[in-house]
């Protein structure tokens, strides 16, 4: 792992209050990578084995229905993390994740990162606070997004 | 127009000579309870209020703002009949008095003037009697409006009936007063007449057993907004509305346009209230959904956030809501009760809670 | 209805509506229409972004519909959504048609005219808009562009739909960014041909790239989208005194005296709709009503 991959991996929001160590482990796990335009992050029924922390473009998450076709549910852009299913069995995607541009990521093997996490608990701790954080964003903006805010809600 | 004896009950009416008023009767109120008795005194005023006020007089039930029709091509717009015969009244209680105080802040000091509120207001004439027999049900001591009064009226009445003799003591407070008085006969008010009003206006006030906190109220209930008592009290309520029915200050009221197939329009104000489930009617449903946010909003307004939208308080203390209450729910109760358990959860920018 | 004219017309103080006519029609959604409106016989109207009208269909009713034209435009405008009996009966306004006008009432945006000559506010302003809350926005964004054309403060436009057919005034949102102001949209539903951004209109604030510390911002939308928005601006470090919100109630009068349109202690129509987060603001928008 070079110099230059952890400093990219430190200044991203998903890294913000990890600790040096953890930093360091997460960092050997990364890789730089680009996605063209239309190519899949992620892709619905795969082993989810991979993370990405978004360093530049828009990437939409989606979800393929017969007669609708690809249905984007959100997109999500730099500072974002992308693919959670690799912290949770049994490890595969359920939706597919798509460069909506040219796309710039750190791609973190979460399959190396597992392993690691287990002989290494405060790592463990580390991941999981970060992604319960994400999750909740998330999980509220969806619940939000349920009630319809701007729909006719009348009683007929 | 003055205080009349009607179905068991002392309400507005027209009045011709004293007779018309309701001499030796008196009443006996308490939580959902209103009587009248008759005994053998003389006195006309010897009881403290009835269910009606002088509210219908100068803001009625249901007023047609304006009328309009097609004429040939032409849309054309009708201001109802503004001509009105003169009102003076015999016999308002200070209560009233004070209550149509709190009204002309409402409807004269809004961003459009009500005007013929505001002529009614102009050119009555108002004989206001003290209260010498205040009900169990009445706090107008501390709401600073009764049993007294030194503002607001052309004559101020005060019914004396002691050793002395059956007496009236007239204070007069505007040149009409003093035009009136000039042809009734009178003698002026010697030292034993003013320390027996002095001392009828003590006892009755000290009589009151019922009060509000009039310098905190206001702010008590604005940092409760999530007391327990609130869904109590809900429990009691049956939004049935009779006390601002009964209210001397509430002006909730609709505004509604009617039509018929000529295109003719026309446009009426009547009163509501906010017990109504209609009233906070909102993107398809009602804001105040429940009974106990209905009871809160009522409460609420009354005491505390009329401070913030009119700058005095909404409630001059007449009882009526707690006699008229189907289920005797009181005001003064409720207020205590959240005093007691007084939760101070919400930190509000304090509010003007007195004058 | 169509008469031609209209006779010398009653009294303001009894509510009596200044007949306008019609002059042009918008339909802006399959539920949202805008009409332009002139006066028949009465001066135009001026008022301040923000405010609102008593709009009556004649012979159905009265409701309160914000001005959504700037106020230097030289018409008056108002988009209506049909969500109602009056609502229902304004969008099916034809040109020609008369409707009755009541106001200008209410506060209003805090947005100097940029045509007069005052020191321009330098804070950038955020505007945050859901679905038909652009409307009451419209004229306010106008002025902020305008204002940063001369010098003022930068403009940020986020707007949030239901989904992209819902959007509301494109060719303004075009306008705006074509003008310097940064506009960002957002939908809860994409469509097939929909390439932007899918979420809620609160994701689009991290990244828009404006100093929370150092700005003010106006939101209008519905209450629940606000108050997640302006806590959401506040945790980002705005000060809630400089976020304005626009509150609705049932209206009736539109003049304080029927008491429908209350909300703790403002009356609405006079101290309202538009409101500043802050203190009591704050409190109220969370207070539930069981």
């Amino acid at each position: 792992m070079s110099k230059a991959m952890r400093d990219l991996v430190e200044v991203h929001p998903f890294m913000t209050s990890m600790n040096e160590e953890s930093i360091e482990l997460v960092s050997g796990c990364a890789r730089n990578a680009v996605f063209a335009p239309g190519s899949l992050l992620c892709a619905e029924g795969g082993d989810a084995d991979t993370f990405y922390l978004l360093r530049r473009g828009q990437v939409s998450i989606s979800v393929h229905i017969p007669g609708r076709g690809s249905v984007v549910i959100e997109t999500v852009g730099a500072g974002d993390v992308v693919g959670w299913s690799w912290l949770v069995p049994p490890y595969r995607w359920t939706f597919d994740a798509r460069a909506m541009d040219d796309v710039g990521c750190i791609a973190i093997d979460g399959a190396c990162l597992r392993v690691k996490a287990l002989t290494d608990p405060s790592l463990g701790f580390a991941l999981l606070s970060k992604v319960s954080v994400t999750l909740l964003e998330r999980l509220q903006a969806t619940r939000m997004r349920l009630l319809d805010l701007y729909g006719d809600h009348r009683v007929q | 127009m003055g205080p009349t004896l009607r179905d068991g009950a002392i309400v507005p009416g027209p009045v011709n000579s004293s007779k018309d008023l309701p001499r030796g009767v008196h009443d006996l109120q308490s939580p959902g309870s209103y009587r009248v008795m008759r005994e053998d005194d003389g006195e006309i005023f010897g009881w403290a209020v009835g269910p009606g006020s002088w509210k219908n007089e100068y803001f009625p039930p249901s007023q047609v703002m304006w009328r309009s029709e097609i004429v040939g091509d032409t849309l054309v717009f009708r201001q109802p009949d503004r001509s009105h015969a003169l009102l003076a009244i015999v016999g308002a209680r200070p209560c009233d008095v004070a209550a149509l105080r709190i009204l002309d802040h409402v409807l004269e000091e809004g961003v459009h003037r009500d005007s013929r509120y505001s002529e009614r207001r102009d050119s009555n004439f108002i004989a206001v009697v003290e209260c010498a027999s205040p009900a169990d049900t009445c706090f107008c001591a501390s709401m600073k409006s009764g049993p007294g009064i030194d503002e607001d009226f052309d004559v101020a009445l005060t019914e004396l009936n002691d050793e002395l003799g059956h007496r009236f003591i007239a204070r007069i407070g505007s040149p009409r007063g003093a035009d009136v008085l000039s042809s009734v006969s009178t003698r002026p008010a010697n030292e034993l007449d003013l320390e027996a009003r002095a001392l009828l206006l003590e006892t009755a006030s000290r009589a009151m057993s019922r009060s509000l906190p009039f310098d905190e109220v206001a702010n008590l209930l604005a940092r409760n907004v999530e007391h327990p008592r609130w869904l109590d009290v809900a429990e009691r309520c049956l939004s049935c509305g009779n006390c601002t029915s009964v209210c001397p200050t509430c002006f909730c009221s609709d505004v509604h346009d009617t039509t018929d197939t000529s295109g003719a329009i026309e446009r009426r104000r009547t009163w509501s209230s906010c017990f109504d489930l209609e009233h906070s009617y909102l993107h398809g449903g009602s804001v105040h959904e429940s009974s106990s946010s209905r009871y809160r909003q009522w409460m609420t307004h009354k005491l505390s956030t009329w401070w913030d939208q009119f700058d005095s308080t909404g409630c001059v203390g007449c009882g009526r809501c707690i006699v008229w209450c189907p289920v005797g729910i009181d005001i003064t109760e409720e207020v205590a009760a959240i005093a007691a358990h007084d939760q101070a959860r919400v930190a509000v920018p304090s509010r003007p809670g007195a004058s | 209805m169509r008469p031609s004219s209209v006779a010398p017309r009653g009294n303001l103080n009894d509510l009596t509506p200044i007949v306008h006519r019609v002059v042009e029609r918008i339909g802006e959604t399959n539920d949202i229409t805008t009409l332009v409106l002139e006066p028949l016989d009465a001066p135009s109207m001026t008022f301040r972004c923000g405010q609102f009208n008593m709009l009556s269909a004649f012979g159905v009713g009265e409701i309160a519909i914000s001005m959504s034209s700037a106020p230097g435009e030289g018409t008056l405008r108002h988009s209506i959504r049909d969500v109602g009996a009056v609502s229902h009966a304004l969008c099916q306004s034809r040109v020609g048609d008369l409707v009755g006008v009541r106001g200008p009432f209410g506060s209003d945006w805090l947005v100097e005219s940029a045509s007069v000559e005052a020191d321009l506010d330098p804070r950038d302003t955020i505007v945050v808009a859901g679905g038909i809350g652009l409307a009451p926005l419209r004229g306010a964004v106008e002025e902020l562009v305008r204002a940063n054309e001369r010098g003022g403060g930068r403009v940020f436009v986020l707007v949030g739909a239901r989904e992209p057919s819902q959007i509301v005034f494109r060719a303004d949102l075009d306008s705006w960014r074509a003008r310097g102001a940064k506009v960002s949209l957002t939908v809860d539903l994409a469509t097939p041909e929909w390439d932007g951004r899918v979420g809620l209109v609160t994701t689009l604030l991290a990244d828009a790239g404006f100093d929370a510390t150092n700005s003010r911002a106006m939101l209008c939308g519905p209450e629940v989208m606000m108050r997640f928005t302006a806590r959401a601006l506040v945790d980002l470090g705005m000060d809630p005194e400089g976020i304005l919100v626009s509150l609705e109630r049932n209206m009736q009068c539109g003049v304080g005296w029927c008491g429908h349109c209350q909300l703790g202690p403002f009356l609405l129509c006079r101290d309202g709709p538009v409101v500043p987060y802050a203190g009591l603001v704050s409190q109220l928008l969370t207070q539930r009503e069981r």
